[in-house]
């Protein structure tokens, strides 16, 4: 065998044999983990459960300021369609006094060019792309996010343990 | 000619009547009153029988137009997929209940057995463009028999307010108690997808404000300001 040859054989062997060594199933087999988790191929996943939506209609604190506000009800087969948007029906300028529904912000009057527009614009329109309904259900993916003022809150007090080791 | 055509259909009139006003010869009292009372059970429960056979999903399921469209929509509302497994087919929503009202819906159905038969909605696209004018039809239906259709189910006496959640129970508390309001004002929609509702009450806000008499000073002004306007 030429070193060519011998090296394109390992680069093959390699390319192969690389993803078969991510994951390996019971009987030594080895399996491609995806999103599907380690249910093979061949067998059916178990559905996930369906979490209900809390329908509590009590505002949440936002986690940061720039938080899109979560949705406090359910908004089952609520159309959001170029023809018609449920959501608006409460929450639009015109008639939150009688649905006593927070407006929509005056964010959502703008264009891209920060021009103010009568109602809302295009880009607003489509409130589930923001605003999303709660559930009691487990994380998904496990994150440490903590807000603002816990972040403040823990570097004042490293500082004034800082200050004391300091001080004489 | 017509008088001829005429004449010909009153002779055949009268020739009717002189036989119907003719006593019987051949037949006894006893086989025509229990043969006419037979006849007519048989009569009635075929015609009820027939009636009923149109008033069943099945039957609105059997023509593409609303197997494709409607149907289509109303799979995945809450009116057919629920955890209860109360299902609301067709009739339930759209033929009254009440005889003398689920004849005159027949009656008026003829207009829908027209549109069938000339195609009026046999596309998507002529369904979609229908369906403002379609929807309006159940809309003025609800609006007109208080949403008698949504109440044979869902009566306001009945309902726990406290199992309702607070939008709910306030909105049912004040417009739909005072009855300033009917089911079919606010929940349009619910089982059907909607067509565009530029100028329908409680969707479309400029709708609201131009129907508002406070509105009418400002309006005014902006019509004179648009008539200022050059014309391209």
């Amino acid at each position: 065998m030429s070193p060519r040859r011998f090296y394109l054989a390992v680069t093959v062997a390699l390319a192969l044999g690389a993803p078969l060594a991510v994951a390996q199933d019971t009987t030594g087999n080895a399996v491609v983990e995806d999103l599907r988790g380690e249910v093979p191929l061949t067998e059916e996943m178990a559905a996930p459960p369906v979490y209900k939506e809390i329908n509590d209609d009590l505002r949440r604190a936002r986690n940061y300021p720039e938080q899109p506000p979560v949705i406090p009800h359910n908004i089952r087969d609520y159309p959001i369609t170029l023809n018609a948007n449920k959501c608006l029906t409460c929450h639009t300028r015109e008639f939150t006094a009688q649905s006593q529904a927070p407006m929509i912000s005056i964010t959502h009057f703008m264009d891209r060019d920060g021009q103010v527009l009568a109602t809302v614009t295009p880009r607003r329109y489509f409130c589930t792309q923001c605003h999303v309904t709660q559930a009691e259900a487990p994380d998904l993916v496990q994150n440490d996010f903590a807000p603002i003022e816990e972040i403040m809150r823990t570097l004042r007090q490293k500082q004034g343990d800082g200050e004391t080791e300091n001080a004489p | 000619m017509i008088r001829r055509l005429w004449r010909w259909g009153w002779g055949l009139v009268l020739d009717i009547w002189f036989v119907l006003r003719k006593p019987s010869v051949n037949f006894s009292l006893g086989f025509l009153t229990i043969g006419g009372f037979i006849a007519g059970v048989v009569f009635w429960g075929g015609f009820n029988t027939a009636l009923e056979a149109t008033n069943t999903e099945k039957f609105c399921i059997s023509c593409h137009e609303m197997r494709d469209n409607v149907y289509q929509e109303l799979q995945a509302t809450i009116h057919f997929t629920n955890r209860s497994g109360v299902r609301a087919t067709c009739p339930d929503c759209h033929v009254p209940h009440k005889w003398t009202d689920k004849i005159a819906r027949k009656m008026q159905a003829s207009k829908e057995v027209w549109g069938k038969i000339f195609g009026t909605i046999n596309t998507r696209e002529k369904f979609v463009g229908m369906r403002r004018e379609l929807a309006e039809h159940e809309w003025k239906r609800l609006k007109a028999n208080d949403s008698l259709e949504c109440r044979n189910c869902h009566n306001f006496e009945y309902m726990d307010f406290t199992r309702q959640n607070a939008r709910a129970a306030k909105a049912h508390g004040t417009y739909l108690a005072a009855g300033e309001r009917t089911c079919i004002d606010c929940h349009k929609g619910i089982a059907h997808q909607l067509p565009d509702m530029k100028g329908v009450p409680g969707w479309d806000p400029s709708a609201a404000e131009l129907s508002d008499p406070a509105n009418a000073p400002v309006i005014e002004i902006a019509r004179a300001l648009r008539a200022l306007q050059p014309k391209p």
